[in-house]
């Protein structure tokens, strides 16, 4: 194992105990890695496609979640193995990045991953594998950008985007209502859109869910749902051009930062004390309502004399709201939202410090900035703006609304609070129902997938079709270049356009195809056409053609998917030693 | 090279076949489980609880026999989920929900078993469950706007509801009360608004619905009894020696006479608070936090009814019924709403003395007194009674009415029958296969009650060919009757939801092909 000898011929030891590890080297940990790599992909590979089968998974306190989504069963799975854990980050990644192709990404590095098994065994150098690989992704991306179609759409026209979204949703559970469900989707997205910067901040689309009802009720609220009632009961349940006072501090007396004792001695004192006390909650409700406000809506409680002279002044409250909510009722409800791209930005902030503050309305607003990485983007809200202190209150940093009202659900007294018609309506709620708390949650988890698939083709219309059709074009593009390759990655080369090969399979696999027959016919169409729009019928209906089937997905996931899957298994493969603690 | 472990131990995986069984059973036997409490012939289950005490529950509820049990099947929890929901969303069907759903499996199992894949199920019964919505929403009959009718149908839905549960004996007089609890409400689905007042002794039949409003309180000592036109003022706050809240006050005194001096200042804060309230020019003083002794006895000497502690929802309730507003301040009296009533007096139920709200402004509350020979009765009872109300007033929005006793389950078999005989391809077995399904809710009604299942479902079949039949199971006389005279009826809301709900979970639990199961946190052990 790890023992050296020096010069002297005495034995060093290189690894802390080492009896107690268990160790696997060369091949072995190559093949180890490998075969723990594809268990993984393995698990996912049925649920790949419109056809998938579904993934129950209970949690370690007994929670029952029924999914889909590659993503969420590999995040819940409990895994141990090192390897298995890199195959669920690689899923993550694709999460974050992407939002969808979770399942595909794994399935495909298992492909590659059992591919590159047998090379290994005919004798290929790991490297030269990898290497390999690295150069096939390559071709397979440039031939994604070569038959990806620029695809137009509008505010008027959003049908392909309700169609790619429907492509998304048809492997969810969903399906049933994917129609009703991709339009909430897309038109959550175009109404945060930022067209001419082709950019959405899904942070303003907020998915929630609530059980009961069918899946069919779900709707696009132009506003905010918040899980919160009115705070005291004989409150009115709905205000009609609503004026809101967003409020960090409490409804109670103030509680000083630094260290204080009031001292009483003197029963003058404790008169003008509680004297004092009582101004305290008048002095506060008043100032709502001097303000003008018509709505408080508060991220602490109220005191119970505070809450009925809100409710005696005719003003209604909300206490306990959560400070994300507030943010995004503080956006809903305020006025416009300007965005700068960074660079600009800065040099604003650096030159103009001054004038920057008249520029925004004048002088204490609170802004929200909003950075966006990936677009190199500040979001400045100059929105409804949320108030620390009593005495900051102003009319003008009132937040407003069209409609605010409560509703209720059902036999039990659950109530939410609606805030529509929002002065700012770039922020969306999406509203979810469904028969059980495991339905609610999938449906959630498929809206975000088809919010993120909307997302990316607003910023870049680029698509390619789907049903497989785009692997198994790289795979014919990826085998015919292979061949130019002089030397052993010409071995490896090929060997991708294998593994891709394994996408278009397992769809079939899992539509009750005939998994090879109908690859293989499909791949010599889409050559004998010279037509790459040929894939797998999951459905049943009869063409192959993608194109008349409106089955497509956004070019950057794809090229995402073949990039990430890549890395993680030159990554895989270039590991040759494990070294582990045993377990007992 | 074998596999290493992927997954931390303890925890495991089912595949494929495996997976599937382990679900189609786990979720049979929760269906198998509560499908005897099906129906007027219903059979009750005891549930004795592990905790302390090892209290007993006799109940026939769907929802709270599958609340109570400790599952470990995931399949299963899909089920006892749904039923929750069901009790959440419209309150009654939480059984036929779980025995509807576990029927559907079943089928599937055999479809299953004959190499049919489950996704074609899925669609199949998709369609089955679109065409017997439809189905029903051909039948449906709407009453809403004949008043008349419309109560009729409403008393006829509370005694089908109520006929399956303990309180068959008294459907009659229990369906009444239900009725005129919800139409109370005047539309709203609030039932916080009802009261129910359990009070053990006397018999079922005893059970009253009072107009007023009951408040299971004493009244304190040395104050009225009777009130007549009495001027309620209905409040929340604190009525002890009434804490600074400023933060970081505190007394600091150097002598003795000094405490005696803040003391008094105290008290005299509590005797203006006091005067304050009185100022309101009440003569009822209803306070949800505890009334100390000594304001007690200012109220009692200026002649006040005082009563403390009454809990949130009756403050809550209370100010509904008597139209006044929940006051913590006191400053304004001329601008509080006070709340108004004819009278106020103490009143006796069995041994227990209740202070009564009787001639109340506004009668959108209401209580319903429940009496009976046992906690265990009284607990069913509510729970049969909340049912009831559930259902009645979520038919008051959604006035659509079914008949029952079977009834919209064979028209549902008879339009989902007919679709499959028109679908082409394997999708038809799973229609067919849906249908029998919908069947198999009469055929437990009528074995649940001991009568000849296949004979009867075989001659309701038979009816049900002719046009506008209104067959159905009779179950007390043991034959095919018919239901529209029968006066049983069912809300279209209830059975829409049993529909949905059953097919979503059904085809929720057959899209699953493998089952990952984490190992159970580790709980330390504290002792």
């Amino acid at each position: 194992m790890a023992l050296a000898f020096d010069e002297f011929g005495r034995p060093f030891i290189i690894i802390k105990e080492q009896e107690q590890k268990t160790r696997l080297r060369g091949l072995d940990a190559q093949k180890a890695n490998i075969s723990s790599g594809k268990a993984v992909a393995r698990i996912l590979r049925t649920s790949l496609g419109p056809k998938g089968m579904d993934k129950m998974l209970q949690s370690p306190d007994g929670d029952v979640t029924i999914t889909n989504d590659g993503a969420t069963i590999l995040e819940q799975m409990d895994v141990d193995n090192q390897i298995a854990k890199l195959m669920v980050e690689l899923s993550r990644s694709q999460d974050y990045e992407i939002g969808d192709g979770t399942t595909g990404v794994v399935v495909l590095a298992g492909g590659l991953l059992e591919q590159a098994e047998r090379l290994l065994e005919r004798g290929i150098h790991p490297i030269r594998v990898a290497e390999g690989y690295e150069m096939a992704s390559r071709i397979a991306v440039e031939n994604l950008e070569r038959i990806s179609e620029k695809f137009d759409f509008g505010l008027s026209n959003i049908e392909p985007l309700v169609q790619t979204c429907m492509t998304t949703l048809s492997s969810k559970i969903v399906n049933r209502c994917k129609r009703s469900l991709a339009e909430i989707a897309v038109k959550a997205v175009l109404a945060v859109a930022d067209l001419e910067r082709k950019d959405v901040n899904l942070e303003l689309i907020k998915v929630e869910g609530k059980v009961g009802g069918k899946l069919e009720d779900a709707e696009l609220i132009y506003g905010i749902v918040v899980d919160k009632d009115m705070s005291h009961p004989q409150m009115p349940k709905k205000i009609e051009d609503a004026k809101i006072a967003i409020l960090t501090c409490p409804f109670e007396p103030p509680k000083p930062k630094t260290k204080h004792k009031v001292d009483i001695d003197t029963v003058e004192k404790f008169q003008t004390l509680r004297v004092q006390e009582q101004k305290y909650f008048d002095d506060m409700v008043q100032k709502c309502k001097d303000v003008g406000a018509t709505l408080v809506i508060c991220q602490w409680g109220f005191d119970d004399e505070a809450n009925h002279l809100l409710m005696h002044r005719n003003l209604p409250a909300v206490r306990w709201v959560g400070g994300v909510e507030l943010e995004l009722i503080a956006i809903a409800t305020g006025l416009s939202c300007l965005s700068f791209s960074a660079l600009y930005f800065i040099c604003l902030l650096f030159i103009w410090i001054d004038s920057i503050k008249k520029f925004f309305y004048g002088s204490s607003t609170v802004f929200f900035f909003l950075y966006l990485p990936e677009s190199n983007v500040i979001n400045v809200f100059e929105g409804g703006r949320i108030v620390p202190r009593f005495q900051e209150l102003t009319p003008e940093k009132l937040g407003k609304a069209g409609l605010v009202r409560e509703k209720s659900f059902g036999t039990t007294k659950d109530r939410m609070l609606y805030i529509e018609h929002c002065a700012n309506s770039r922020a969306v709620t999406i509203f979810v129902r469904g028969g059980n708390k495991m339905i609610v949650e999938e449906t959630k988890r498929s809206v975000h997938d088809a919010l993120c698939v909307a997302r990316n083709i607003i910023r870049n219309n680029s698509i390619v079709y789907g049903g497989g059709s785009a692997e198994i074009s790289c795979s014919i593009a990826v085998e015919a270049a292979a061949d130019r390759y002089p030397g052993v990655e010409q071995y490896a080369i090929r060997a991708f356009a294998d593994a891709l090969d394994s996408i278009p399979m397992a769809l079939a696999e899992n539509s009750g195809l005939q998994p090879i027959e109908t690859l293989s016919a499909v791949k010599s169409q889409q050559i004998k056409e010279n037509n790459f729009y040929y894939g797998i019928d999951c459905n049943d209906v009869g063409t192959n053609d993608m194109r008349e089937q409106n089955v497509f997905e956004t070019l950057i996931g794809k090229q995402q998917q073949i990039l990430l899957a890549t890395q993680v298994v030159k990554m895989i493969l270039k590991i040759d030693d494990v070294i582990s603690p045993t377990d007992y | 090279m074998a596999v290493d472990r992927i997954f931390k131990d303890e925890a495991n995986e089912e595949k494929g076949e495996r997976a599937r069984m382990a679900s189609f059973i786990g979720a049979m036997a929760i269906a198998d489980l509560v499908k005897t409490t099906l129906g007027p012939k219903g059979m009750d289950k005891i549930l004795q609880s592990t905790g302390r005490g090892r209290a007993v529950t006799v109940t026939n509820d769907g929802a709270t026999i599958l609340k109570s049990l400790h599952i470990d099947n995931p399949a299963a929890k899909v089920l006892v989920d749904i039923s929750k929901v069901q009790d959440d969303e419209v309150g009654d069907g939480t059984t036929s929900v779980v025995v509807l759903a576990g029927e559907l499996l079943r089928e599937a199992e055999k479809l299953v078993a004959a190499k049919i894949h489950p996704m074609t199920i899925i669609s199949g019964y998709r369609m089955a469950a679109e065409c017997a919505r439809n189905a029903l929403l051909h039948k449906v009959m709407d009453n809403k706007e004949d008043a008349e009718k419309f109560k009729s149908d409403l008393m006829k839905i509370a005694m089908t509801t109520l006929s399956s549960k303990i309180l068959s004996q008294d459907k009659e007089h229990f369906a009444e009360l239900a009725v005129d609890a919800v139409l109370r409400l005047k539309g709203s689905t609030n039932l916080e608004s009802i009261q129910i007042i359990k009070k053990p002794g006397g018999s079922l039949k005893d059970s009253f619905l009072d107009e007023g409003f009951i408040l299971d309180k004493k009244i304190g000592i040395g104050q009225p009894k009777r009130i007549e036109n009495a001027k309620i003022l209905v409040a929340n706050t604190a009525m002890d020696t009434d804490k600074v809240k400023i933060y970081g006050a505190r007394v600091r005194v150097d002598s003795m006479s000094r405490v005696a001096e803040i003391e008094t200042a105290e008290k005299e804060k509590m005797k203006e608070k006091v005067q304050k309230i009185i100022a309101h020019g009440v003569n009822c003083f209803v306070n949800r936090q505890l009334i100390y002794n000594f304001p007690e006895e200012l109220f009692a000497d200026a002649g006040i009814l005082a009563i403390e502690h009454a809990d949130f929802d009756g403050i809550e309730r209370l100010a509904l019924v008597t139209g006044g507003e929940i006051a913590s301040t006191f400053d304004n009296p001329e601008s509080v709403k006070l709340g108004h009533c004819k009278l106020i007096e103490e009143i006796m139920i069995g041994e227990d003395k209740l202070i009564h709200f009787s001639g109340v402004e506004l009668g959108q509350a209401c209580t319903i007194v429940l009496r009976g020979a046992s906690h265990h009765v009284l607990d069913e009872a509510e729970r049969s009674l909340h049912d009831a109300l559930c259902v009645l007033s979520q038919t008051v929005n959604d006035s659509r009415v079914l008949l029952g006793g079977g009834w919209p389950e064979m028209v549902m078999a008879k339009d989902v029958d007919e679709l499959a005989r028109k679908t082409p391809g394997k999708k038809s077995h799973a229609i067919e296969a849906f249908s029998r399904a919908l069947v198999a809710i009469p055929t437990i009604i009528a074995d649940n009650a001991g009568l000849d299942s296949a004979e009867l479902v075989a001659q309701l079949r038979a009816e049900h060919q002719k046009e506008g039949c209104t067959a159905g199971i009779d179950v007390i006389s043991g034959s095919v009757g018919d239901v529209a005279q029968l006066g049983i009826s069912e809300s279209f809301k209830v059975k829409q939801a049993v529909l949905l709900s059953a097919t979503e979970a059904a085809e929720m639990i057959l899209r699953v092909d493998e089952i990952i199961t984490c190992a159970p946190r580790k709980r330390e052990n504290r002792m």
